[in-house]
């Protein structure tokens, strides 16, 4: 992460000649939250990838002889109508989960910046078309607007995927758009014009390197809420197919055991709680650690 | 102010225009034909298919099919309902009042939770005050509106029995059963927007507070509760109005599974019973009504802006 000095002016020079990226990272870490966040999701990551070796029972698989035993020794979460571990079936569904959010917000990101720097930078028709699209999308609101993407595109994990990236994008377009004509009034990108550089040339080497902390910090907080709505889409049947475990179809099958088996629908809802709340906490953290106004914490 | 106005309606035609195309446009991503779902049972007779097709347009071209349509919700036709038969503007203005309660309801306690949060987490920063309230906004915020229902309804109707899990009473009818029906899932949903209040409030607050009205007020020796209420509050507010406002839209968002949980009859059940439905016009509606509903309160924050803001009057 040292970059040359022309690209990251925005920063003030590094107190003690430290670079700006150890500097982040001294804050995030001194930010005690912030790591604990981060530690969360580590967690439900490496249980997402080794759930064939950590569930301690087949995710899918019924068995009627242990329908809806509660918590026990044996099966920590207890038991759902079918008979399946419900811990085993949580750890599995970080999977779908995980991979919902990071996906769709890195293909929103994927989408998003560029677009938004051509908006920024070329200006014009360009930019009005583009912030246009953009707008007309923000004023659906995000769920609503997954939600029917996902309707029409039919039920399915990768559907509901793409309807939330999608949905995400007019975000990222915004802040890539925003920051590309923040960076295009220094002294910096005038000079790097100024020398003949072409135009993608100072969006990749000038313009982009000072946005990717603002996109980190909206990144974590994107992956946060795409997490909520791939359990909202899921729940309502529009994600995760069954019988493969995901936490938002799970609490959808919970709902109609409130009375009899109350443990089927708290244990996915903590789990959902718990990513997202670690997503957020990282997200806050990054903000603080990543801001060069603020030298303060 | 008039010139500003026709500018910024100028902003919102056009917006509005592409979201007609998008929304139009999402037919096009739907697998299969919508004749054969329009045909059901007889879906084999070409002849029933044929009539399909020619009375929605589907047998023209693309744009011709746009427009047509364009036209018919400009005229506030939405199409009917696949399933139901009945015009979709009705569907909507049907169920509206029902959200409309449900959110004003969610707004109330949502001001009330967040911004006396945010008020007291701002003049006691970095203090235990501070810590609790930034910790439950953050809890809120990450709570999944459904299951945060799904946990109240364990807890008031299945274990204490105080409140009935599900269904509605309009408040016509019965304004107390009406209320005991309604609160838990208008408290779901203003509780998901208590924590983005208060985090606005908290903001805001803290940049009056750092002001120098505030220190003037403060030497001259009025009194710490006047100081905060009279001159850091209300400039404090400002902010938090329009914001707010914002926020009421995305109640509409939060309603979709709130009432889902609580099987509240209202708009976010529509658009659910639709998707479940294959009832692709009310979706496009819904989703078309949700917008306009957005677009107009973003109008209306600005207005309020600019209303209680006696330095943008002037100009």
């Amino acid at each position: 992460m040292s970059a040359p000095a022309t690209t990251r002016p925005l920063a003030p020079p590094a107190a003690r000649g430290e670079s700006p990226g150890r500097r982040a990272l001294r804050r995030f870490c001194r930010h005690r939250l912030a790591l604990l966040g981060a530690v969360v999701v580590l967690g439900f990551v490496l249980a997402a990838l080794l759930a064939p070796w950590i569930a301690p029972y087949d995710p899918i698989a019924t068995s009627w002889s242990r329908i809806r035993k509660p918590p026990s020794e044996l099966y920590w979460f207890g038991t759902d109508e079918n008979g399946r571990d419900v811990f085993s079936r949580v750890i599995w569904g970080a999977r779908a989960s995980l991979m919902a959010g990071v996906v769709s917000v890195a293909a929103a990101v994927g989408i998003g910046v560029p677009f938004g720097l051509l908006s920024g930078l070329a200006g014009g028709w360009v930019d009005a078309v583009i912030s246009r699209i953009a707008d007309a999308m923000l004023s659906v609101p995000f769920l609503i607007l997954a939600i029917a993407l996902a309707a029409f595109l039919g039920p399915a994990l990768e559907n509901a995927m793409l309807a939330i990236a999608i949905s995400a994008t007019p975000i990222f377009v915004r802040l890539a758009r925003g920051m590309a004509l923040e960076a295009k009034a220094t002294d910096w990108v005038e000079a790097a014009r100024a020398l003949g550089n072409p135009p993608w040339r100072t969006a990749l080497r000038h313009v982009l390197p000072n946005i990717i902390p603002p996109l980190l910090v909206q990144g974590t907080l994107a992956i946060a809420e795409a997490v909520i709505a791939e359990a909202s889409l899921s729940f309502l049947g529009l994600g995760q197919q069954p019988p493969a475990p995901s936490w938002g179809s799970m609490l959808n099958a919970a709902q109609r055991f409130l009375t009899q088996a109350p443990w089927m629908s708290i244990y996915p809802g903590l789990a959902i709680f718990a990513v997202v709340l670690a997503f957020n906490l990282m997200g806050d953290g990054l903000r603080d650690a990543l801001d060069p106004r603020s030298d303060r914490r | 102010m008039g010139l500003w106005l026709i500018r910024r309606l100028g902003q919102v035609v056009p917006t509005l225009l592409i979201l007609s195309v998008l929304i139009f446009g999402l037919q096009q991503l739907m697998p299969g034909d919508p004749a054969l779902i329009l045909a059901g049972e007889e879906r084999g007779d070409p002849q029933v298919l044929a009539e399909i097709r020619a009375e929605l347009l589907l047998d023209r071209p693309l744009w011709e099919q746009y427009l047509a349509w364009l036209g018919r919700v400009l005229m506030g036709d939405f199409g009917f309902s696949w399933r139901i038969r009945l015009p979709v503007a009705q569907l909507i203005l049907d169920k509206l009042p029902v959200t409309l309660q449900l959110g004003l309801m969610a707004f109330v306690i949502a001001v009330a939770i967040g911004v006396p949060a945010g008020i007291v987490s701002a003049v006691w920063k970095d203090r235990p005050a501070d810590w609790v309230a930034n910790g439950l906004a953050l809890a809120g915020i990450s709570t999944p509106n459904f299951w945060m229902g799904i946990m109240m309804i364990l807890l008031f109707s299945v274990h204490l029995g105080w409140l009935p899990p599900s269904g509605y009473v309009p408040l016509a009818e019965d304004p107390l059963q009406s209320l005991a029906t309604t609160i838990m899932p208008a408290f779901v949903l203003g509780g998901s927007i208590a924590g983005v209040l208060m985090r606005h409030t908290r903001a805001a607050m803290l940049t009056a507070l750092a002001q120098d009205y505030v220190r003037t007020a403060r030497a001259k020796g009025l009194p710490e509760r006047l100081v905060i209420a009279k001159h850091a509050l209300r400039n404090a507010l400002i902010p938090v109005v329009t914001l707010g406002t914002i926020e009421l839209g995305r109640l509409l968002a939060g309603a979709v599974l709130t009432e889902q949980i609580f099987t509240i009859p209202g708009f976010g059940k529509l658009i659910v019973d639709a998707v479940f439905n294959r009832d692709y016009p009310v979706v496009q509606g819904v989703v078309m009504a949700t917008a306009l509903i957005f677009v107009l309160l973003s109008l209306l924050a600005d207005l309020l802006y600019m209303a209680i803001n006696p330095r943008l009057r002037a100009a």
